[in-house]
């Protein structure tokens, strides 16, 4: 399902990191290692999800075939989503939830700040709105891998962990292909490469006070850009779009 | 800020009265801005009703366009954070509030920029949420990341609404609803809601 336009493979990679991320932390809603952090695992699902159906409906309203973020996000299949291996991968424990997320906020955060000011006006005023949000995300994150890896020696174990087994599903974010290259050419869009140092940089400083070692392999798994998946985008679309496929047109 | 309140006696929606012809039958009196101003700060913000959603800042705009029956008055608000789910609910209390004074065309408009920031929240609404328990926002909008900082760091200007001190410290930057974080005085030793800056 590749679309003719950059433009909305563009717009769908940025509403479908939020909306499979979102997801993804929705599933701690219920089971969250303490009150405050099930509020705040939820709170970030839902900035995530907003910004998500920015994203979508603008995605829709270039694509100008009638699909609105409902559409886009139900009846699509895994082979149309566009988002980053690292966002769908699963929970695991609490550790590698944290680790997900701020590798991933530390991106988002580098990314929207370079959208806000984009030569697209839509574009950059969804990104300047998300851009706040995850300042918030980023502190959270970037935060509890301190706690964790600067904290006993089990929690230090586990956020080693969930730093080395997540790190080959990082360079995706930065590999710059003929959409991104395209969308940066026309001034709507960042080529991403171009965040790949400063983001080192602060992931470095991070683990570096908590005590973490930087991973060293160089090896990237990817994909998702293109709409190849690993096994657990599946999973998680069979039941986040259940409802919309087994009684179509649904709502109440 | 193109949204700042009018003032007092500002000029009647749909222009001076009496000069359509067409004559406008929908509204006895035709409102001025300021009356529908006036009006929606009664609608009350769902998940804070301590504060309306003028006093907050989602209203930014009331001015008013043609359409094919009349004048229609235009509405425009601005999320506050892009997930609140509260957003649809504000939309349809507007409409309600509206409709019940008698207004039957409205049109709703959502602007996204610039962002909502807890800048534009009036001193009124401060002062109603201090009242209602929950600390309001610092001037300040977020404080970035920064690694060698432990983030559980209190902006100064945060002060328990319940005894004044300032003795507070940070829980969770992450509360019962998007706008708030869950703060504890360390006086009076009792947890309180803090309406983050944003």
């Amino acid at each position: 399902m590749a679309n003719n336009d950059p433009f909305v493979d563009y717009l769908l990679r940025l509403g479908d990191n939020s909306l499979v991320l979102g997801h993804r932390l929705s599933e701690w809603v219920g089971h969250g290692p303490a009150i405050e952090e099930e509020l705040a695992v939820g709170n970030v699902a839902l900035d995530l999800l907003g910004q998500s159906r920015m994203w979508l409906s603008l995605a829709g309203e270039v694509e100008g075939q009638g699909r609105d973020e409902d559409k886009l996000a139900y009846l699509r299949d895994a082979g149309g989503y566009r988002n980053l291996l690292l966002v769908e991968q699963p929970n695991g424990d609490f550790a590698m939830t944290i680790a997900r997320q701020f590798y991933f906020d530390v991106f988002h955060h580098l990314l929207l700040g370079g959208l806000s000011r984009s030569g697209d006006p839509r574009v950059a005023e969804i990104a300047a709105k998300a851009l706040k949000e995850v300042d918030y995300h980023l502190r959270r994150s970037g935060d509890w891998v301190v706690r964790l890896g600067d904290g006993t020696e089990e929690s230090h174990r586990r956020m080693q962990t969930g730093i080395d087994d997540l790190w080959f599903y990082t360079g995706e974010m930065f590999e710059s292909d003929a959409v991104d290259q395209h969308m940066s050419a026309q001034d709507v869009g960042i080529d991403p490469s171009t965040l790949q140092p400063a983001w080192r940089e602060r992931v470095a400083a991070t683990l570096s006070v908590a005590t973490l070692d930087m991973p060293k392999t160089s090896w990237t798994q990817r994909g998702g850009k293109r709409g190849v998946h690993s096994e657990h985008l599946g999973y998680l679309l069979a039941e986040m779009q259940f409802l919309q496929r087994a009684y179509p047109g649904a709502s109440w | 800020m193109k949204a700042a309140r009018p003032p007092e006696g500002a000029r009647p929606l749909g222009g001076t009265a009496r000069s359509d012809a067409r004559g406008d039958t929908s509204v006895a009196t035709k409102p001025t801005a300021g009356q529908v101003w006036q009006w929606l700060e009664a609608v009350p913000d769902p998940e804070v009703p301590a504060v309306s959603i003028v006093d907050l800042g989602i209203v930014r705009d009331v001015g008013e366009d043609s359409g094919p029956e009349g004048p229609v008055t235009v509405v425009t608000i601005t999320p506050t954070y892009s997930g609140c789910p509260a957003m649809d609910m504000i939309a349809e209390q507007i409409e309600s509030t509206l409709r019940g004074h008698g207004l039957e065309r409205i049109r709703l408009v959502t602007r996204l920029s610039p962002p909502w920031t807890t800048d534009w929240m009036s001193a009124k609404g401060r002062e109603s949420l201090r009242q209602y328990g929950i600390a309001p926002p610092a001037a300040q909008s977020v404080i970035a990341f920064d690694p060698k900082q432990r983030i559980r760091v209190v902006d100064p200007e945060i002060e328990c609404p319940l005894c004044g001190s300032a003795n507070v410290e940070c829980i969770s930057e992450f509360g019962s609803t998007s706008c708030k974080a869950q703060y504890r005085c360390r006086d009076c030793r009792e947890p309180f809601d803090y309406f983050k800056a944003l």
